[in-house]
């Protein structure tokens, strides 16, 4: 049986954004904010709480980059993958990171501070290469800075 | 109305007119993968495609309107060598080994490439860089991504005919394929079973789980007595998959070659049909009789029907709070199972561990209910083995019976006579139909009054159906139903199945008994019928069954001699102690996922 222990971020959040269909991206959206993925249960829960299938959630969660439905770390990296920032020294950078972190692409790191992905062009090419962590962009990488740049976070308790 | 030339021949349609329907009217077979009649136009394929003179690209014929003065192309040489693209294309990512496919020979993309001559692959062959997943985790359905195309028919049938929503298309890209939540297996999740995309399913990714070698090793051990029960839909349904038209009967046909394959006793589903209706039917009243005379505040009605597999893991899964509303009584193919190792075992002097029950289904939910924990009432498993209309079919051409040249049979005895009550339980309404042919009379010692015992305002392909009946005059023992206008609703397809649940749940809708099929047209449009199956062949087998049950000599079930004769020797009275031990059951709530 199916014990339903209230989810009350859920509840609020369907508050917020109503619970029409269309109120399903923010209402992910937002939970990815607070958790940095989509848990199993907070999908089933926002099913629930929108009376749609949870399939339907997770279809629309894995269609987007940014939904993720599997454990991140604190800080998620996300390095431009595209033609642009490849051309400019990208697999450098992304070795730089996984010899720093001890985590390959997709990995995140066992204390679950780091997590490392791939993005789709985040809109730097001009700077190229580029990377997110969490919702701040670093250009113009190279394997010293991001050293330096990770060094900082690695710093943050 | 819209005139417009298709290959160079003129045609006049209404407004809104498909060019793939257009075409149909004209005689022009379009090609076609993602459409189906039964769902909205998903338009992704593109193997629909045609010219249209004068015009810059290729157009959906399937998600295009006509418009007027329109001349289209339905096989210039630019659209062939378009749809032979589409196929290639389809075929590089494909896991096509047809030799080996449950598919094989009754497949959409198959006929296609041998239509298009799809000879040595142009196109690199991506199947080895793809990690498919064939998941075998269900007792019903095996799903295999590597035969699948991405049509979508699969989820837009469980969308819009079911309401279930079990499938879905994840991730995207390369990367997208069909999914379940989590892509769990289809086991784990609300998947009914209903089989309903499988029969949509253009190619081999979705198909039943099937159990004939089991069933054949089974015939051919001679220690084992081999029972076979055929459901009412399957008499309706297995002509055409043996080269009759939709709607014929071919009841008799279908005895004479079971008994021809080797089942010991030829039985049928129709009698515990039959005896469902008398466990069930004294159920309600007995129900509105603790509602209405002890006022027991803890009945719950409206009472369900429960012999819709399908429906059942539905409402377990969605609408659990009404559980306690669904009737205990098991399906007909479990009570059935039940006393064929019982009942028939006594009678016959056979030792049920000796019987093996197979049952021959419009349904794959069956093979999934035959499994269920609960149903081994009898001490071993009441059912063994479920196969579909589709899989009878195939032992039939397996063992060179020539179906279309035998001679008719008659069921065995005992537990193979039935009425025509029995019957309709194959289509929507059926049940709602032999409950108020018994219960009426029952009540009141008169028949229904409705002409020819047919109570015409159940039937129809309506989604979901009220109807009433004004309870007069009853017998002395029933006079508290004096007055009382029974209300009873029918729905068919979990879809509409949902919005009367919704209904009734918002307080909206106020009724005694509900029947829910959880298939379109319920059990001739089953999820083990026939591949195609749609609306016109739906309304065809409805045809044949109610033509079936006007041919029967008895149409009521509490006149089986049968019946009245098992419950004199064996079961006592409808709820008896003996009957709740054997045709009844539980139901248990399921996830939300
Ligand atoms: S799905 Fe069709 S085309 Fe594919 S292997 Fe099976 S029979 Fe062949
Ligand atoms: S499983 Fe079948 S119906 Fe569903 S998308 Fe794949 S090929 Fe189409
Ligand atoms: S069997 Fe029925 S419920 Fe299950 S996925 Fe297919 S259509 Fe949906
Ligand atoms: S059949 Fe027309 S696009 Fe698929």
């Amino acid at each position: 049986m199916e014990t339903i222990i209230e989810n009350e971020l859920v509840r609020e959040l369907a508050n917020k954004h109503g619970r029409t269909r269309e109120s399903l991206i923010p209402i992910l959206q937002d939970l990815v904010v607070q958790y940095r993925f989509l848990s199993k249960k907070d999908m089933v829960d926002v099913a629930r709480e929108l009376d749609i299938s949870a399939a339907d959630v997770f279809g629309t969660a894995t269609f987007y980059t940014f939904l993720d439905t599997e454990v991140r770390g604190k800080y998620i990296i996300r390095i431009c993958k595209t033609i642009s920032c490849a051309m400019k020294g990208k697999n450098e950078i992304l070795s730089t990171i996984e010899d720093i972190l001890k985590i390959k692409l997709g990995e995140t790191s066992s204390d679950r501070k780091f997590s490392l992905l791939e993005a789709n062009c985040i809109g730097w090419c001009h700077k190229a290469p580029a990377m997110l962590i969490n919702d701040t962009p670093y250009t113009e990488l190279t394997p010293e800075k991001v050293t330096e740049i990770l060094r900082e976070y690695i710093k943050i308790q | 109305m819209v005139s417009l030339s298709i290959n160079g021949m003129l045609v006049k349609v209404p407004q809104g007119t498909t060019i793939l329907d257009a075409a149909k009217k004209l005689n022009f077979r379009i090609p076609t993968l993602c459409q189906h009649d039964d769902l909205c136009v998903a338009g992704n394929c593109r193997v629909c495609v045609v010219e249209q003179l004068g015009g810059r690209s290729l157009l959906a014929a399937c998600a295009t309107p006509v418009s007027s003065g329109m001349q289209i192309l339905t096989n210039s040489l630019k659209v062939r060598a378009a749809r032979k693209h589409v196929i290639e294309l389809l075929l590089s990512e494909h896991n096509a080994d047809c030799t080996k496919c449950y598919k094989n020979g009754n497949c959409e993309l198959q006929d296609l490439s041998n239509e298009f001559s799809v000879g040595d692959h142009l196109l690199l062959d991506l199947t080895e860089t793809k990690e498919y997943t064939i998941d075998r985790f269900s007792p019903s359905i095996i799903k295999d991504d590597s035969k699948c195309i991405r049509c979508q028919r699969c989820v837009r049938t469980c969308e819009q005919l079911q309401g279930v929503n079990a499938l879905t298309v994840a991730y995207k890209g390369e990367h997208q394929k069909i999914s379940t939540f989590e892509e769990l297996s289809m086991a784990e999740v609300i998947c009914t079973n209903c089989g309903q995309c499988i029969n949509r399913c253009p190619t081999g990714a979705l198909v039943e789980r099937t159990y004939l070698d089991e069933v054949w090793d089974a015939i051919l051990d001679p220690e084992k007595h081999v029972v076979v029960q055929t459901a009412p839909a399957v008499r309706v349904g297995l002509g055409e998959e043996l080269g009759f038209e939709p709607g014929e009967r071919v009841t008799g046909k279908m005895v004479a070659a079971l008994k021809r394959l080797g089942f010991d006793s030829v039985l049928d589903t129709d009698f515990s049909a039959d005896l469902t209706i008398m466990e069930e039917g004294t159920e309600l009243l007995t129900r509105l009789k603790r509602a209405l005379v002890d006022k027991d505040p803890s009945v719950a009605l409206p009472m369900t029907t429960s012999c819709s597999p399908g429906w059942i893991k539905f409402i377990e899964h969605t609408f659990p709070e009404y559980l306690p509303n669904v009737s205990t009584c098991k399906s007909p193919q479990q009570m059935f199972g039940a006393l064929a190792k019982t009942y028939f075992a006594q009678v016959r002097k056979l030792d049920p561990k000796n019987i093996v029950s197979v049952s021959i289904m419009p349904c794959t939910a069956k093979k999934y209910e035959a499994n269920r924990p609960e149903m081994r009432s009898s001490g071993y498993k009441d059912v063994d083995y479920v196969l579909t209309t589709r899989e009878l079919a195939k032992m039939i051409k397996q063992a060179g019976v020539e179906f279309r040249k035998l001679k008719e049979d008659k069921y065995d005895s005992i537990m193979g006579k039935s009425t025509g009550a029995g019957v309709i339980f194959g289509a929507t309404g059926g049940v709602m139909e032999a409950a108020l042919r018994t219960a009426y009379e029952i009540i009141t010692g008169r028949e229904v009054p409705f002409e020819g015992l047919n109570i015409t305002p159940v039937r129809g392909m309506e989604g979901v159906r009220l109807a009433s009946i004004k309870i007069e005059e009853c017998k002395e023992e029933w006079s508290f139903l004096n007055g009382v206008e029974l209300k009873c609703a029918v729905a068919h397809g979990l879809v509409n199945a949902r919005e009367l649940m919704n209904r009734v749940k918002s307080g909206d809708l106020i009724v005694h008994f509900i029947e829910v099929m959880a298939c379109p047209g319920g059990c001739l449009g089953g999820g083990g019928q026939p591949i195609p199956t749609n609306e016109k062949i739906r309304k065809k087998r409805t045809e044949a069954i109610y033509a079936e049950d006007m041919s029967m000599e008895l149409r009521k079930s509490h006149e089986n001699p049968e019946v009245i004769g098992i419950y004199k020797e064996f079961l006592g009275e409808p709820l008896s102690h003996k009957s709740h031990e054997l045709l009844h059951t539980h139901y248990t709530e399921r996830v939300r996922y």
